[in-house]
């Protein structure tokens, strides 16, 4: 079936099974490859995006369900790559194999979008159904509580993006 | 410190070469002695070695605008190599950090050494020849502008990439010498002078990982991203029983559902390491290749191991326990009298149970086969062995397979085998086009090179003083008349060996039919939670304080007995540097003031010595009236030698690996019923979560040894350090795993 969504601010259309979940659609169809599989029953939330404004695994979202949608992926969470939560992610060396983080960082955005302040429990909650194999989960919660910092004060020290020594 | 380990028939020089267009180019080389004399007249003529010449360990070019680019050769797997050996390299070369460029090299035996993940090997093998590497081209960029000051060299030094002449306030950048260096006579590695580490810019520091932008922006980075012109997408359907084959199948009815290209059986051999049966479907989504996977329908022949299952395996083990063990590992004195003069016996059995890797990437692997070649994308572990598997299984030449080191989203030892490398192989050269091959979660779950399980039956005996005068364990593990299954083995080094007086390690074994390999700790993930677990049973049995009584022990190091017939000479821990971290960890986490904790709060304590490294760890468990188990807080005191290279990425991989073990206690295993695994998915094989996950503090006992990994060590204390915490806040001795099998609820 014919499907037209916006993706990340474009309008796009694609001809897929009716259930062939979003994540598939933004990988193989759309080469949108940040989105990642890690278990394909919204175990894991490797696969999170904003559908509409909220974060959603869709590795369980059928095509025929995001008619219309607005979706939000990690390569559309800004423009260039200086979202408080990349940044903080960044800054804070928080990935490990980083394979779970685009869904990790989805998660939290989704958190700060209505909670710009989360305390610890908060975190525990948004982030629960997000994976980490690794279990860089120190980091992630030290990540979205300096991102949430980040967002009050935008040009922080210790941007630079060049993977260099942190004094 | 100590000398470097080098392979004694081998030594390492430098080449040195210009780059067309300007700039220098260094790469060290591994050298068998023999050939070094027929080398050191060759001609320093072309930019790049030739495909016979000797193997690189480290290849830097410069070039005149200033960038150092540094070929990272081994697989990235989230253990931060990628950005951990370029520091040693830039650290001597005295380059800032952020004028380096890592780029990650393809497999390349010809040329590179070593191109493997596992191990914890990668700081040993290669701290000083990094390090000589980057002091050699710094020599020859300070030899460079020496020369073109007219000045001696000892009158120049360097700061992040200048070389400065101070008493005549001349500078020149590193590439604006690059060129000129290039012909200067590289210097013998042996000798180049090394850094004091005080003088240390770049090692030391906390070094961001070098792909960390690509990650937070979603850009491709992993095996499941590779595209090929044309590709088409695979899934690789096997029998749930290991090794069973195919009979027959609708791959006719398959091949024309919506979108399938291909499907057809693929025969497969015996090996459970190798190319098993089973059936291909490929098309043009994986999608529609998942959904008609759903209508296939496979007659199997299981085989000879359908009928095993978890229960048979114990009630194996129970009837090997009844009878005397089937061969002794390591006897020291006399354990019987040891046992029968004791003033006080210790006996119990533990056990742990079979686990699964998952990282969190399914495996998968892109594979393009074409006029006789073969080219293949591989997040691996071990990309060289399986191009050998691949060359073997499909009767190729290894030199007619390209292989792609990609990133993996996880290994733990998962990826050092390459059973989704020869299916991808072996689809591709069926259909003719590239072809991914992904598993689903199930498939990942289902066929692992499983952690074995174990069974041990210990006897100790203590002296009316409560020392540690005689130790036994029959050990029931898997495998085959002398052979252990992978990863299923018990060292003669086994602690407490060579600290009690008398001592027996025994083994028997049973027949297998599960693959089993190595997870991050091999062995030592499993043996830490049996031994350190006992070891804190007799503690308290002797009524002391167990760190008080783990001292005692490493403190009663026995005379070395003369080396068994056909065993290897004794090695094993260093009773000093393990004394060392234990009394670190115990005053970090105050574990002489635990008696103030509350009832159903308590600590408990273990060490272990793995991959060179020496851990000594502390966890803080509380358990609720019901049963609910929550690990407060985890204190880690390691010594993994004189440096820590990245403190950033020591902290992830030592926090990592000790929640790694959290989660492996308290819920994971893998059982088998009718031959197949049971578990699918990370809904009955969970993995920790963010809010199980407690502090972890990290403390470092820097030691005079040169430095070693630690990407495993800091594992294997954590699973008893839990499960003797929770005896201390209960009351219930916990021998067998997972905690989500015991009822440990308390009034």
């Amino acid at each position: 079936m014919n499907i037209t969504l916006k993706v990340n601010g474009q309008s796009r259309t694609v001809d897929v099974p009716s259930d062939m979940p979003l994540l598939w659609v933004l990988r193989d169809e759309l080469d949108l490859k940040g989105t990642k599989f890690g278990c394909g029953v919204a175990q894991c939330g490797a696969c999170t995006v904003h559908v509409n404004g909220a974060a959603t695994r869709s590795c369980v979202l059928p095509a025929a369900a995001i008619q219309g949608a607005e979706v939000v992926t990690i390569e559309g969470l800004s423009s260039d790559g200086t979202h408080a939560l990349q940044r903080a992610w960044d800054e804070l060396d928080v990935p490990q194999c980083g394979y779970c983080q685009a869904g990790q960082i989805m998660s939290a955005a989704g958190l700060l979008a209505r909670n710009p302040k989360p305390t610890d429990a908060d975190i525990d909650a948004a982030m629960n159904g997000n994976l980490c194999r690794c279990a860089t989960y120190l980091r992630i919660r030290q990540g979205i509580h300096r991102a949430a910092e980040l967002m009050v004060a935008p040009t922080p020290e210790g941007a630079s993006r060049d993977g260099g020594v942190q004094s | 410190m100590s000398a470097p380990t080098m392979p004694v028939s081998r030594r390492t020089f430098l080449r040195v070469s210009a780059i067309a267009g300007g700039g220098l180019l260094l790469t060290s080389v591994f050298e068998p002695l023999d050939a070094v004399e027929a080398l050191v007249g060759a001609p320093r003529d072309g930019a790049v070695p030739a495909a016979d010449d000797p193997r690189l360990s480290a290849y830097i070019s410069l070039t005149p605008d200033g960038v150092v680019t540094i070929m990272a050769k081994n697989p990235e797997i989230g253990q931060g190599v990628k950005t951990m050996l370029p520091m040693l390299i830039a650290e001597e070369l005295d380059v800032a950090w952020s004028q380096v460029r890592v780029e990650q090299a393809r497999l390349d035996t010809k040329n590179f050494q070593g191109q493997t993940a596992g191990g914890s090997t990668a700081t040993p093998n290669n701290w000083l020849p990094m390090r000589r590497v980057g002091a050699a081209a710094r020599a020859m960029l300070v030899g460079a502008a020496a020369k073109q000051w007219n000045v001696p060299e000892s009158e120049c030094t360097t700061e992040a990439g200048v070389v400065h002449h101070r008493s005549s306030n001349r500078s020149l950048s590193y590439g604006a010498l690059a060129t000129a260096a290039a012909a200067i006579t590289p210097p013998e590695l042996a000798s180049v002078p090394l850094k004091d580490p005080k003088d240390f810019r770049i090692i030391g520091q906390r070094v961001r990982g070098v792909d960390n932008q690509k990650i937070v922006t979603g850009q491709p980075l992993f095996g499941i991203d590779i595209v090929r012109p044309g590709m088409r997408y695979a899934t690789f359907v096997k029998c749930g029983v290991f090794g069973g084959k195919v009979v027959k199948a609708n791959v006719d009815a398959i091949a024309k559902m919506p979108g399938i290209t291909n499907a057809f059986v693929v025969e497969g051999g015996d090996n459970l390491n190798g190319l098993l049966s089973g059936v291909a479907i490929v098309g043009d989504s994986w999608w529609k290749v998942q959904t008609a996977r759903k209508a296939l329908q496979v007659e199997w022949n299981e085989g000879a191991t359908a009928s095993q299952s978890t229960a048979s395996f114990a009630q194996q083990a129970a009837a090997l326990f009844a009878a005397e063990p089937q061969r002794t590992l390591r006897t020291d004195g006399n354990v019987d009298s040891g046992l029968s003069a004791a003033a006080k016996r210790v006996e119990a059995e533990y056990s742990y149970p079979f686990i699964a890797h998952a990282p969190l990437e399914p495996q998968n692997c892109t594979a393009h086969f074409t006029n006789g070649q073969l080219e293949i994308w591989a997040p691996a572990q071990l990309p060289d062995s399986g191009r050998q598997l691949v060359a073997r299984t499909l009767g190729m030449e290894p030199d007619a397979i390209t292989v792609h080191i990609i990133r993996s989203g996880g290994g733990f030892g998962r990826r050092l085998y390459n059973d989704f490398m020869v299916e991808a192989a072996w689809i591709a050269r069926e259909t003719g086009v590239p072809v991914k091959l992904l598993w689903t979660r199930e498939d990942d779950t289902k066929h692992d090179f499983y952690r074995p399980g174990g069974f041990h039956k210990f006897s100790a005996g203590l002296d009316a003083n409560g020392a540690l005068t005689a130790f036994a364990d029959h050990f029931v593990s898997f495998g085959e008349g002398e052979r252990f299954a992978p990863s299923a083995d018990l060292g003669a080094t086994e602690f407490p060996a060579r600290f009690v007086p008398n001592l027996r390690l025994a083994s028997s074994v049973m027949p297998l039919g599960v693959p089993t390999g190595a997870l991050r700790a091999p062995r030592s993930n499993a043996l830490s939670f049996a031994f350190m677990g006992f070891l804190d049973e007799c503690a308290h049995a002797a009524g002391k304080d167990t760190v008080t009584f783990l001292r005692a022990v490493l403190d009663n190091q026995q005379p070395e007995p003369a080396p068994q017939p056909g065993r290897r000479a004794p090695g094993g821990l260093d009773a000093k540097r393990m004394r060392d971290v234990l009394d670190l960890v115990a005053e970090k986490s105050g574990w002489a003031n635990r008696a103030s904790l509350p009832k159903g709060t308590g600590m408990g304590v273990a060490f272990y010595f793995s991959h060179r490294g020496y851990f000594a760890e502390v966890a803080q468990v509380t358990v609720s009236k019901s049963g609910a188990v929550q690990v407060d807080k985890v204190w880690v005191a390691g010594d993994v030698g004189s440096q820590i290279i990245n403190p950033s990425g020591a902290e992830q991989q030592t926090q990592g690996a000790a929640l790694d073990g959290i989660g492996q206690v308290l819920a994971q295993k893998i059982t088998f019923e009718n031959g197949r695994t049971v578990q699918s998915n990370f809904n009955d094989f969970p993995l920790l979560r963010l809010k199980q996950a407690p502090p972890v503090e990290c403390h470092w006992k820097l030691s005079d040894n040169s430095p070693t990994g630690i990407g495993e060590p800091a594992l294997p204390p954590v699973v008893p350090a839990i499960t003797n915490a929770i005896f201390a806040a209960t009351g219930k001795r916990i021998r067998s795993l997972p905690l989500s099998d015991h009822d440990l609820s308390w009034s």
